[in-house]
């Protein structure tokens, strides 16, 4: 019994490995690739971050940055890559959830559970505020 | 100063922070928000969001090395998530009552601290006294060594996750790693050997910058122009940083170096807090 828990935990090293390479790889690729846009048609322009403004009202919710990647807009192909970059470190968890599931360790599946659940209410908490 | 030189400073100098980042350990973040706010004169809302998206940049890149080379204790970081999640989500959202002045204050504290602690001389310590919690959560556990596998015991579960969350506070609230924290909650309370709780740190800081990123992410503080080139350098920056510490041993003196490039940073941020600048 203890041999075969112990094997399904280098399972779950491997595919978290794995999870947070390729989350990293692809948003970086994105915010890049979403910077070099940006580069282009704003590059000239000039910058002032002096005061908090927030960020342009294009990209303040999902539906406008996914138009704005449709419309090739650099800023919103960058957060769209930032979004992802956020979201890498949420899925591995989710994956380590699974694992648990796997191994049928009850506990862990709770604590995975309620680390997913934080982070939930995190993101509600900052959509009212 | 035009889009293009000021992405091209950003864009260096998190390279050369993300690189003295990763050769001592103290992450890239550090320096970011100094460079920022000071260097730049950005607000530091802003100069907050950004280091925050390249500290979770940073350590899911390494953390996905040492995962699969087995040191990473994951029930451990996963048990303690709870309170570096709680803890960030409190911090993000006290971020908003604090005036700016006390953050960079309280920064410069934190910077302090962490380039002290690096300095601190490690030693492997072995621990293998019984406590009802470790057992309960499953945390005791082993971790390779060039010497073969090592098991090892973890104590004081409760003193450990009261220090997290103040951790995840912190993090949340200055949108730094605080591994310093982490590694000092794990080392000198929970009496893990220094390699498993590094690692387990960073796997750690991840999922904790994240639960504050997504607060931020929604209050407009991650703005996606200055985002990009602190992500990229620092990623970069960390990436060649782990190239040569795999050709060299981590010298003394770079540490010396960044203790005391980071403390000046620091004491001008304190400096600033103080006469209301930031």
């Amino acid at each position: 019994m203890a041999q075969k828990i112990s094997f399904k935990d280098t399972d779950m090293q491997v595919v978290i490995g794995w999870v947070l390479r390729i989350g990293v790889i692809v948003s970086i690729s994105i915010v890049f690739f979403g910077g070099i846009i940006f580069l282009y048609r704003h590059g000239q322009e000039v910058v002032d971050h002096r005061k908090f403004v927030g960020i342009p009202d294009f990209i303040q919710s999902f539906k406008g940055i996914m138009y704005g990647i449709i419309t090739f807009r650099g800023q919103a192909i960058i957060q769209f890559g930032i979004i992802l970059l956020i979201a890498t470190p949420i899925l591995r968890v989710i994956f380590s959830t699974i694992g648990f599931v796997l191994e049928k360790d009850k506990l862990y599946i709770f604590i995975s559970l309620l680390v997913l659940l934080i982070i939930f209410a995190s993101m509600l908490s900052g959509h009212a505020g | 100063m035009s889009v293009l030189v000021f992405t091209l400073i950003i864009l260096i100098g998190s390279y050369f922070a993300g690189l003295l980042g990763s050769l001592t350990g103290l992450g890239g973040g550090f320096v970011i928000i100094p460079l920022l706010t000071l260097g730049l004169h950005v607000d530091i809302h802003y100069a907050i969001g950004a280091s925050l998206v390249s500290v979770i940049a940073t350590s899911s890149g390494s953390a996905a090395a040492y995962v699969r080379e087995g040191i990473t204790n994951i029930r451990l970081g996963m048990f303690l998530e709870i309170a570096t999640t709680a803890g960030a989500m409190t911090g993000a959202i006290l971020a908003v009552y604090i005036p700016t002045h006390y953050i960079a204050i309280l920064l410069g504290v934190i910077l302090i601290f962490s380039a002290v602690m690096s300095l601190r001389k490690k030693s492997e310590q072995i621990v293998k006294h019984k406590n009802q919690w470790a057992e309960k959560l499953k945390l005791n556990s082993s971790y390779p060594t060039a010497q073969g596998t090592v098991n090892y015991s973890v104590t004081k579960v409760g003193g450990g996750f009261v220090m997290m969350l103040f951790a995840g506070v912190l993090s949340g609230l200055l949108g730094v790693g605080s591994g310093a924290l982490k590694v000092l909650a794990m080392d000198t309370i929970m009496r893990i050997p220094f390699k498993v709780s590094t690692t387990t740190s960073n796997f750690m800081i991840g999922v904790t910058a994240a639960a504050s990123a997504v607060v931020y992410l929604q209050r407009g503080y991650i703005d996606p122009g200055i985002s990009m080139p602190v992500v990229v350098g620092v990623l970069l920056g960390a990436l060649s940083g782990s190239k040569i510490l795999v050709h060299t041993q981590s010298s003394g003196w770079l540490r010396w170096v960044f203790a005391v490039v980071v403390a000046f940073l620091a004491s001008q941020m304190i400096y600033n807090g103080i006469i209301g600048k930031i």
